[in-house]
């Protein structure tokens, strides 16, 4: 097994600032004794794939081919099918409507 | 018979049924006894879809479907019995029982992918895999443990415990599919499906004696699959034998309208040559990249896998050096194209529709809340990982550059293709590690080293046991790996009978 060394010119990007931040676009709260672990790993994560870098690819490499897949239209199944097997999933749920908080707010 | 009925092979269990050897129910009593038995220890069942725990019972459901499998066994003895021409055979899984990965759905049983987010979560649908499973009267176990949502290599990162590697309990069994492999090799069912996205079938079956198939990318329908990372995930079989990897993945396989990227009916992969039947060649030239062999293989390893290359090689077939130079950084290219991925799929747990659901002040305190509770640590880490390669500013340096690099491993694959029909390597560099071991997470991603490329090129690839190596005076098993091309499982399926020694 052969790997390239890590370059560590695309290292020491992630602090624990950053770390917050990318938590923060994710949805999710990281608790601050956490933080400083997570950014020594994403450190070492992003150290070890950093080695792309040193890899050249062909200018303008032409991706994998992709080709955009349909399929007829079908009968429509019958209505509410299957709407009480799926709102029995929800949460919470008023009838067959799903029910959430307020989404626009006022200030 | 002097093998146990939960230690058959399926082929061997199929031809009991039919010689009256034993019942559908007995063969799936004697895999729940077992299983139930050593799941105390072992941890490989999330569930046994059994209705009462001390007698084992059966649940309804599975009762009826072992009812249903009996008859059509039953259909076909007499058929044969009477000289009934037009008798219908049963399917060859007709009675067989098997596990199944957490991730896949089955309607009405919970789908949990190991994580606190779905503990609660009922499957609405079948996944098509399951549906094809029940038309050919399988029988379903239970459900078995996994890294939360696919994403780990020894089953440690489960929300409900980590599974133990039935050859030595102080490892792990591998993963993400270690449940899968611990049920099997510890005969608590014939055989079990689970999902590969960088591995995690044939790492799993490496590491516990099992045969393990990852198809082609497309070959076998995601539909119904909890979506780890979209254009990498595969589901297979994990197996006792290559023979029975193969029962299942031609029951598995076949395009879904419900997947568009399920292979087409007239598949691009099929050469108009191969026409004549099985059309694997008598002779394989097999192909080592030896330049990622040279470090971080064990020793005892290594020699298992040159002592298997010797025997193919006074069989007659051909051991070719092929040069993948952009191999060495597939780990690097998964590791990017992997969380980016995730991170988008699991975007979708936010706690409104199902799963779990926590409320805070504000709707945004509702996902944030449900989020940061329902996800473990690694799984965090990945969504982590994957905002940060897909954010502005740094998408061109990771995501874009590893999408490349990815055509390129990809043609060099092709390429390579063009001079032999298979190519071999361990499946891992090491045997079965122990608990803990890992703990950081580089050195747990190096674990896939070897099998990632598949998933990146979507090519088919099966890893088979090749012997076993002693540590700390246990004996543990060791795989080598095959990778083929697209379409050609065929060819994985012959050339793993010639290290197995079965005749298919």
């Amino acid at each position: 097994m052969q790997y390239v060394e890590a370059c560590d010119t695309v290292g020491n990007m992630v602090n624990t600032e950053e770390v917050k931040k990318l938590a923060a676009l994710a949805r999710i709260n990281v608790p601050e004794e956490k933080l400083e672990k997570f950014a020594q790993e994403f450190e070492a994560i992003l150290g070890y794939v950093g080695q792309l870098e040193s890899l050249e690819v062909p200018e303008k490499t032409p991706l994998l081919p992709y080709t955009n897949v349909f399929r007829e239209d079908g009968k429509p199944h019958e209505k509410g099918k299957y709407t009480e097997k799926l709102a029995e999933q929800f949460p919470a749920r008023e009838g067959d409507y799903l029910s959430v908080k307020q989404i626009i707010s006022h200030d | 018979m002097e093998k146990k009925l939960n230690e058959l092979t399926i082929t061997e269990a199929a031809r009991a049924l039919r010689a009256r050897e034993c019942t559908v129910r007995e063969l799936f009593d004697a895999c729940v006894q077992s299983a139930q038995k050593q799941n105390e220890e072992l941890n490989a069942y999330l569930e046994l879809f059994v209705s009462n725990h001390e007698t084992l019972e059966p649940d309804a459901e599975t009762l009826a479907a072992i009812e249903e499998a009996q008859k059509l066994i039953d259909a076909e003895i007499e058929s044969v019995a009477s000289g009934d021409a037009c008798g219908v055979p049963a399917p060859l899984l007709c009675g067989i029982p098997l596990a199944i990965k957490d991730n896949i759905l089955i309607e009405g049983r919970t789908s949990s992918a190991s994580s606190k987010m779905l503990e609660n979560y009922t499957a609405t649908y079948d996944a098509t895999v399951i549906k094809k499973l029940k038309a050919q009267h399988a029988i379903f176990i239970g459900r078995t443990n996994m890294d939360e949502f696919a994403m780990g290599s020894s089953t440690e990162h489960s929300a409900f415990g980590k599974t133990k590697n039935p050859y030595d309990t102080t490892r792990v069994p591998g993963g993400s599919s270690g449940g899968s492999a611990a049920a099997v090799a510890s005969h608590g069912a014939l055989a079990s499906l689970g999902t590969d996205t960088g591995g995690s079938i044939r790492q799993p079956a490496a590491h516990c004696g099992l045969v393990g198939l990852k198809p082609t990318y497309g070959a076998v329908s995601r539909n119904g699959l909890i979506a780890l990372a979209s254009s990498l995930d595969q589901c297979g079989p994990l197996a006792k034998s290559v023979a029975d990897a193969k029962i299942i993945f031609d029951a598995l396989k076949g395009n879904d309208p419900l997947d568009a990227t399920s292979i087409p009916k007239k598949s691009p992969y099929q050469k108009p040559e191969a026409k004549d039947a099985g059309a694997a060649p008598k002779k394989f030239r097999i192909g080592v990249p030896y330049h990622l062999l040279e470090n971080g293989v064990d020793e005892d390893l290594l020699a298992h896998f040159t002592k298997t290359l010797e025997s193919f090689k006074s069989a007659g077939h051909e051991i070719l050096d092929v040069s993948l130079p952009t191999s060495s950084y597939a780990l690097a290219v998964y590791y990017v194209i992997q969380p980016a991925e995730a991170s988008a799929n699991l975007a979708r747990f936010d706690g409104m529709r199902y799963g779990l659901a926590k409320r805070g002040k504000s709707l945004l305190d509702d996902y944030v809340e449900t989020r940061t509770e329902g996800f473990g640590e690694e799984t965090t880490r990945r969504i982590l990982l994957g905002t940060f390669v897909l954010s502005s500013g740094y998408i061109d340096a990771y995501y874009r550059k590893a999408d490349a690099a990815r055509a390129v491993l990809t043609k060099e694959y092709d390429e390579a293709f063009k001079n032999v029909d298979v190519i071999a390597f361990p499946t891992t560099p090491s045997p079965a590690f122990v608990f803990g071991e890992k703990s950081d997470p580089v050195s747990m991603y190096l674990e896939d080293i070897f099998t990632v490329t598949a998933n990146l090129t979507g090519m088919p690839a099966l890893s088979v046991p090749m012997g076993m190596v002693s540590r700390e005076g246990k004996e543990l098993p060791t795989g080598i790996h095959f990778t083929a091309p697209k379409g050609a499982e065929d060819l994985l399926f012959t050339i793993g009978a010639a290290v197995t020694g079965e005749t298919l």
